[in-house]
């Protein structure tokens, strides 16, 4: 296998890391204020993502940075074409990150209630803003003969991509409730998390459904028969997550969710393959893994530093997990 | 045309910007490791308790320093793609590789090990807690490591070849070994180091001053410090001296504009001040010290330094017809300004740390109370030195590859930029604010007792 390959996998695992770890911390930071309006209520639900969610945001960044190194065009054109919308998600972003920081450094309500604000549109723009991006890579945009994008922002907008956004909210916002159901004890809290992920989880379904339905008809990537059998394997492990949740919510419920976003990660990927951006102009000026790659030198160096350094990295990532495995009650905000 | 003057000016300010937390956090790491190891490893049990409450007391200002150096780093590593798509097309094969390393080894660990560190306290050992110190210490400071090998190859380029209509990697060891890489890596550790020493003085001599009850505390804390931050200023006056000196060979241009040096010179005098005439290439009057530049740079009183006019020419013949020069006015200035704030962080270092080993402090009331006010030296020392880095580089985005005007994205309109840079700036101002805020409340709330004086 080639290189080229190898980075185009390589790219999808991580954007699977991104969703699936980031996809529960957006998730958590949309439902939080919705949860509970009392303050210690508030920072407990935090608590359960505040040692892990900079880790998982690395995901994104190392994401970024693979694209960079493996297909600097593809880094080129995607970041300069999203330029408004990415400039959204920076300004969220810089807001979340800073939030979990300051948040509690300070007793008075409106000061917590600031920031709970930045934190929840901290998570809920980006989340809609990735969903948004990743049609717009299917469905095709204004891109040049030489890789430049020709739209302007109201391109990026379409029904189809909204919806894209939309899905990417209903499923992290369904994500976050099944990882806090692992992570809380109070009844109280955990009662009303399940009903916040029921909704999220009832709505995702049909806002999956509709938008495969608008994948089939403005995307290819569903002709592929590999990505069809993703696409539809995702709904299958949405639908049996979201019964176990119902039910009685729990690890099963969540490594189904887990396994529903890995899946239509993968299935997007190799419904794209070999392109990472689509050109609607003509489809011979699409962003391929051949057209838009580094060197093969350059590949093979980051292909022996990435099989070297991203098991480690998941070790020391799994670890932190595992400290951190015992469920949160009350007590344990008490240091803030 | 005006995306481009926008984008220069975005980035700069991000930088700029990102640059103030930057420093601050390779330092501040490095001592909150420290202080950690003494926490274990001290055998007076008096001073555990204390001790420990200053790993957590710096810890925080750390934190909160450090949230906003990461948001802004994600700025940053955005910023590449967004504005400058050009110079990630013609770069990406050589760039893109560091900053994915950065991601890959350092970002996950140092980011990774904070969340142990930070909620951590009661589910680890303190001697395995202490090592979760030391990991972020090295992934923060492994985090500039990839940064400036990037940063080296735009300064001086290595292990490329042009082809394809891009730059292409040819030999990755040349790119991390670049010599340019030694300069600028050990100059930003060290002036980390200053950075977090001339916070841990301030914050120590204003507790020292206005908290009676943490006085003994931070009367350690305060000859620590000092010698911290004399470790910090001696090491960044050695890099940059040795990487001025490695200038005069790897960028000649940059060196002489530093210096306002229009014409060759042996030996060449040093300006200690300027009236630069950039339009007709002339300084209008100077004061100048005989032969001390060349023998700044060649350690002897004699030695040909190069012109900016003569490397002007021979860039024209090499690149062809263009004005190659910088900014000289900011060059010069900037540089003298970085130069000032050592020399006084290092006076700064001095004074305290014989004053705190003599235990005279107590004498001098008045310095410790004005001390708090040196606090900018260190930032403006950073900035200025950064822009003497990158502003020494222009026009160039990389140095005889690409020129900045061509790197930038075609497809943005003037405006796009303008509101981006209009509101990335707003946010950067209101969230310094509350950091300070919350920071300085912080300092004055938090009293740390000493159980008991040393035998």
């Amino acid at each position: 296998m080639d290189y080229q390959v190898i980075w185009f996998i390589l790219i999808a695992v991580l954007f699977t890391g991104f969703f699936f770890l980031e996809g529960f911390d957006y998730g958590v930071g949309m439902l939080f204020p919705f949860v509970s309006k009392r303050p210690e209520d508030r920072s407990l639900i935090l608590r359960t993502i505040g040692p892990v969610w900079d880790g998982n945001e690395v995901w994104m960044i190392t994401a970024g940075g693979a694209l960079f190194a493996a297909f600097p065009h593809v880094y080129a054109t995607m970041f300069s074409t999203f330029y408004l919308a990415l400039f959204l998600m920076l300004v969220a972003l810089i807001l979340r990150g800073v939030a979990f920081e300051l948040r509690t450094k300070e007793k008075c309500p409106c000061w917590q209630k600031m920031w709970d604000a930045a934190i929840f549109i901290g998570s809920i723009v980006p989340a809609f803003l990735w969903g948004v991006a990743v049609t717009d890579l299917a469905a095709g945009l204004p891109i040049g003969h030489n890789m430049i994008y020709q739209g302007n922002f109201l391109n990026l907008l379409s029904i189809y991509s909204i919806l894209g956004g939309l899905v990417f909210v209903l499923v992290f916002a369904y994500h976050g409730a099944s990882f806090l159901q692992l992570r809380l004890v109070d009844k109280g809290l955990l009662y009303k998390i399940q009903d916040l992920g029921k909704c999220a989880g009832g709505l995702a379904v049909i806002a999956y459904v509709l938008y495969l339905l608008l994948t089939m008809e403005n995307t290819d990537l569903l002709a592929h028969p590999c990505a069809l059998v993703l696409f539809l394997a995702t709904a299958v492990f949405f639908l049996l997550s979201l019964c176990l949740f119902v039910k009685k919510p729990g690890k099963h419920s969540f490594i189904f969710g887990a396994l529903a976003i890995a899946s239509v990660t993968f299935g997007f990927f190799t419904g794209m393959f070999p392109r990472l951006m689509v050109s609607s102009l003509n489809p011979d000026w699409s962003l391929t893994i051949t057209n838009a790659s580094s060197t093969e030198y350059t590949l093979s160096i980051m292909t022996v530093a990435a099989f070297i350094l991203v098991p480690i990295v998941l070790c020391y990532q799994i670890w932190t997990y595992y400290i951190f495995r015992k469920r949160l009650t009350a007590d344990d905000t008490a240091h803030y | 045309m005006e995306a481009l003057l926008l984008s220069r000016w975005q980035f700069a300010i991000t930088t700029i910007y990102h640059f103030l937390f930057v420093p601050l956090t390779l330092g501040l790491t490095i001592w909150v490791a420290l202080l950690e190891t003494c926490y274990v490893k001290t055998q007076r049990p008096h001073w555990k308790e204390p001790c420990r409450q200053l790993v957590k007391f710096f810890g925080t200002l750390f934190l909160i320093n450090f949230s906003l150096g990461v948001v802004t780093g994600i700025v940053q590593e955005f910023h590449f793609g967004m504005n400058w798509s050009e110079y990630s097309r013609f770069m990406g094969d050589i760039f893109g590789a560091p900053l994915a390393l950065e991601a890959l080894t350092a970002f996950f660990l140092e980011s990774t090990f904070l969340g142990i560190w930070m909620f951590g306290w009661d589910k680890l050992s303190p001697k395995a807690h202490c090592l979760c110190a030391w990991l972020i210490a090295i992934g923060s400071n492994l985090s500039a490591f990839w940064i400036l090998v990037a940063n080296s190859f735009m300064q001086h380029p290595v292990g490329y070849v042009v082809q394809n209509g891009r730059a292409e990697m040819n030999d990755f060891l040349a790119l991390v070994t670049n010599p340019y890489v030694v300069g600028e890596y050990s100059h930003a550790l060290f002036s980390g180091i200053s950075t977090a020493g001339v916070l841990v003085l301030v914050v120590a001599a204003w507790k020292y001053v206005h908290d009676k009850a943490s006085q003994e505390t931070f009367r350690h804390v305060l000859k620590a410090g000092a010698i911290y931050l004399a470790i910090g200023v001696l090491g960044v006056m050695g890099s940059g001296h040795m990487h001025t000196q490695y200038l005069a060979e790897a960028n000649p241009m940059k060196l002489a504009s530093m210096e306002a040096l229009w014409e060759n010179e042996n030996p060449a005098p040093f300006a200690v001040m300027a009236v630069i005439d950039q339009a007709n290439h002339k300084n209008a009057c100077e004061i100048k010290i005989p032969a001390l530049f060349s023998l700044m740079l060649y350690n002897k009183p004699d030695g040909e330094v190069k012109g900016i006019n003569t490397v002007n020419a021979e860039m024209i013949a090499k690149y062809g017809n263009g004005d190659y020069r910088p900014d000289v006015f900011g060059m010069f200035w900037s540089f003298r300004i970085m130069v000032a704030c050592g020399g006084a962080m290092l006076l700064l270092a001095l004074t305290v740390g014989a004053l705190a080993h003599l235990d005279r402090l107590q004498l001098y009331p008045c310095l410790l109370k004005f001390l708090p006010l040196t606090l900018p030296l260190p930032f403006l020392a950073n900035t200025a030195g950064w822009f003497v880095a990158e502003g020494g580089r222009q026009p160039w985005i990389v140095v005889g590859l690409q020129k900045t005007a061509d790197a930038v994205s075609p497809n943005l309109t003037g405006l796009e930029v303008f509101l981006t840079m209009v509101g990335f700036t707003l946010l950067y101002l209101v969230l310094i604010i509350a950091a300070l805020y919350v920071a300085v409340r912080f300092i004055r709330k938090t009293s740390i007792p000493a159980e008991g004086r040393d035998a």
